[in-house]
């Protein structure tokens, strides 16, 4: 498609908005997307038969994912994605029409949506929608303008994961990552959007640079991340790619501290280990996941039925315990506790405050276009180049 | 009838219709897909979409060329294939040597089998058992305190990616080295004995000059598995262990930033042409 063809939809697109009143819940305010004026159904028809969705391995168990084909008789067909960017790739061309559904998660979401791969959704199809956390209704990595690009799913923060033998007191920076006295003690993801983590750690340590969103870096503050991360690498024993990676690392005794997930954490702990998880007071990043239906989409009424399905406090619940991570719906707390006790505060499901979701700063694709009307932000194909050049 | 006599005629018919298909198969399946790599080399990304733009440029190969990062993660990669190609080139050759000329015929058997076993094995099952070798609380470090030694922490170093390189692609080397060895005729070995070369003598100056061919072409296998690979750095590398590979992932799975992945492609394509010339001047592809 042309940039000149995108201007017209934009241009469209802003009309049909001044013309359809003010939204209510704005999320994330910047440029239209070429699929903003897309009016989604406004009522779920007979099930096509099928579904097919392209996941995170593990989003559709057996254990909820069996129970849904009986009761609508959508036949689920599934490509589990290793990467976000295999996602995004695998949507192209909205879906090809091969694909009806992605769980996107935040670093993917922005490219999906600017890329017209997916359309928006109509919420009031999903009645659990009402019980997610507010902040979760409207998240700007997938509330663009008003229009909502996708439902919530799960989520989870990027933990400070210590080692209790090393560091009997918790540490209460992330300061510690950098430090020159934990050398070769260290691991960090390998991923290009640690550097939002860096970001975040000056935005508090250095008010100089004017930090506000990590993902949303001038090439100044761009720079300044970076260089921290330079400094950080003769630091890393490893840049771990997996979760089990990790998991070893800790278990081995070859790594006393990094940046982790709360799965390593509960895992680590399940075997024994000495080890702890802390969000320091810089705050942490973090991840969150969304259904997104794509454009071309050729079974939607089986997609909203299994996003209302997934959307439930049963089957929230039932998700975050099997693959660890948080659930959305603020009724999947009890529902937690049922199935395992204490698992609600254990997954900090039991959070659905404003003060606690500040510190929590979630992944978004970082763009050109800075959300405030600037383009002077550094895109995430720089990030990737600038990740490569950090590791060395 | 007609095309039987047109067959008999024409001797090039036959020969062109049985070669037709594998060429075809060859030029558009192999080559066409190289060539479609070389033209996505000179184009670039819109950073908005991450859609290709089909301008032509030489941006890929100026970032390339300019950023001494990339320049880093060629030599390593380079440097390690071609440390593994001499560790493996210097294990092969007695355990080859043995195995030709030396063992009984049932001990070849055993030591062929023993060679060909990890092949059996997932590649990956074998890189993590590497990894229980060389971590902290791993196998070494246990063995060598228990008698006493100080731990010797290589676990997630680029010493770890060559004992792990050299292990995995070994085989490689050993079997054409075997083949090679294999074919030196009894009879130059008896004809040097005859002169009165003594055994070190005959095998510095009759068998390696011989068996040269088939070093050359093992190290072809171990030089361009090693110069390909992205697994074993990502499993048992350390803080800088970047290869080619590893950035032509990220630029394709990451950044989907496919024309400056197939600009970086270019590179082991280049040291690979460079490097198979070499080894034909040398008579490798006789021993292939």
């Amino acid at each position: 498609m042309s940039l000149r063809f995108l201007g017209l939809l934009a241009a469209a697109a802003v009309a049909a908005v001044a013309c359809g009143g003010s939204p209510t819940t704005p999320g994330a305010t910047r440029s239209q997307p070429p699929t903003a004026t897309m009016k989604p159904q406004t009522a779920i028809g007979p099930g096509e038969g099928q579904l097919n969705m392209v996941l995170w391995d593990g989003y559709a168990d057996k254990s909820w994912a069996d129970p849904f084909q009986q009761q609508t008789g959508c036949k689920l067909n599934l490509h589990p994605a290793g990467s976000s960017d295999e996602m995004v790739s695998l949507m192209k061309d909205g879906g090809g029409g091969q694909w009806d559904l992605v769980s996107a998660s935040g670093d993917a979401d922005l490219r999906l949506i600017y890329g017209g791969d997916v359309k928006p959704v109509n919420t009031d199809l999903v009645p659990d929608w009402q019980n997610f956390g507010s902040f979760f209704k409207s998240p700007p990595y997938n509330t663009i303008n008003g229009i909502h690009y996708g439902v919530s799913l799960q989520w989870g923060p990027n933990t400070l994961l210590y080692s209790t033998k090393k560091f009997p007191n918790k540490p209460t920076s992330w300061q510690v990552i950098y430090d020159p006295a934990n050398k070769g003690l260290i691991t960090v993801p390998d991923n290009p959007i640690q550097i939002a983590d860096a970001a975040l750690y000056l935005s508090k340590t250095q008010p100089s640079l004017g930090i506000k969103d990590p993902y949303e870096l001038t090439q100044k503050q761009f720079d300044a991340a970076v260089a921290l991360l330079k400094q950080q690498q003769p630091l890393i024993k490893h840049y771990w790619a997996l979760a089990t990676d990790e998991i070893n690392l800790f278990q081995n005794g070859d790594v006393v501290v990094g940046a982790a997930w709360p799965y390593q954490t509960i895992q680590l702990k399940a075997a024994g280990a000495a080890v702890d998880e802390t969000i320091p007071q810089e705050g942490a990043t973090g991840w969150a996941d969304t259904w997104m239906l794509a454009t071309k989409a050729q079974h939607p009424n089986c997609a909203y039925m299994w996003i209302k399905y997934v959307s439930t406090a049963h089957v929230q619940a039932q998700q975050a315990l099997s693959f660890g991570e948080t659930p959305v719906n603020t009724k999947a707390c009890g529902e937690m506790e049922s199935l395992q006790v204490g698992s609600c505060a254990q997954y900090h499901a039991d959070q659905t405050g404003a003060a606690y979701f500040d510190t929590i700063k979630f992944w978004k694709t970082p763009l050109l276009d800075c959300g405030n009307g600037q383009n002077n932000c550094v895109p995430y194909d720089q990030w990737v180049a600038a990740w490569t050049t950090i590791k060395g | 009838m007609a095309f039987r006599s047109l067959l008999w005629r024409y001797s090039w018919v036959r020969p062109l219709l049985l070669l037709t298909p594998p060429l075809a198969w060859f030029v558009v399946i192999y080559l066409a897909s190289l060539a479609l790599l070389l033209i996505t080399a000179f184009w670039t990304i819109d950073p908005f979409t991450t859609q290709i733009v089909q301008s032509w440029n030489l941006d890929n190969f100026q970032t390339i060329l300019s950023e001494p990062t990339y320049g880093s993660i060629i030599g390593r990669t380079v440097l390690i294939a071609a440390l593994v190609t001499v560790t493996d080139g210097v294990l092969a050759f007695p355990f080859a040597y043995y195995m030709a000329r030396v063992a009984s015929r049932r001990v070849q058997t055993l030591l062929f089998a023993a060679v060909l076993l990890p092949l059996w094995a997932s590649y990956l099952a074998r890189v993590y058992a590497w990894i229980l070798i060389l971590n902290h609380s791993g196998v070494l470090n246990w063995s060598l305190q228990s008698i006493g030694l100080p731990p010797a922490n290589i676990g997630y170093t680029n010493t770890a990616m060559w004992l792990v390189f050299s292990y995995i692609w070994l085989p490689f080397m050993i079997i054409p080295v075997y083949a090679a060895l294999e074919r030196v005729p009894e009879s130059l070995l008896e004809a040097a004995a005859d002169l009165g070369a003594r055994r070190w003598r005959a095998i510095r100056d009759v068998v390696l000059p011989l068996v040269l061919p088939g070093v050359v072409a093992g190290s072809i296998f171990t030089f361009s598995l090693t110069l390909g690979d992205y697994i074993t750095p990502i499993l048992v590398g350390g803080a800088s262990s970047n290869f080619i590979g590893n950035v032509v992932y990220a630029n394709i799975g990451i950044a989907n930033n496919i024309p400056f992945a197939a600009a970086l492609t270019m590179v082991p394509v280049a040291i690979m042409a460079i490097y198979l010339t070499i080894a034909y001047r040398l008579g490798a592809f006789e021993a292939l």
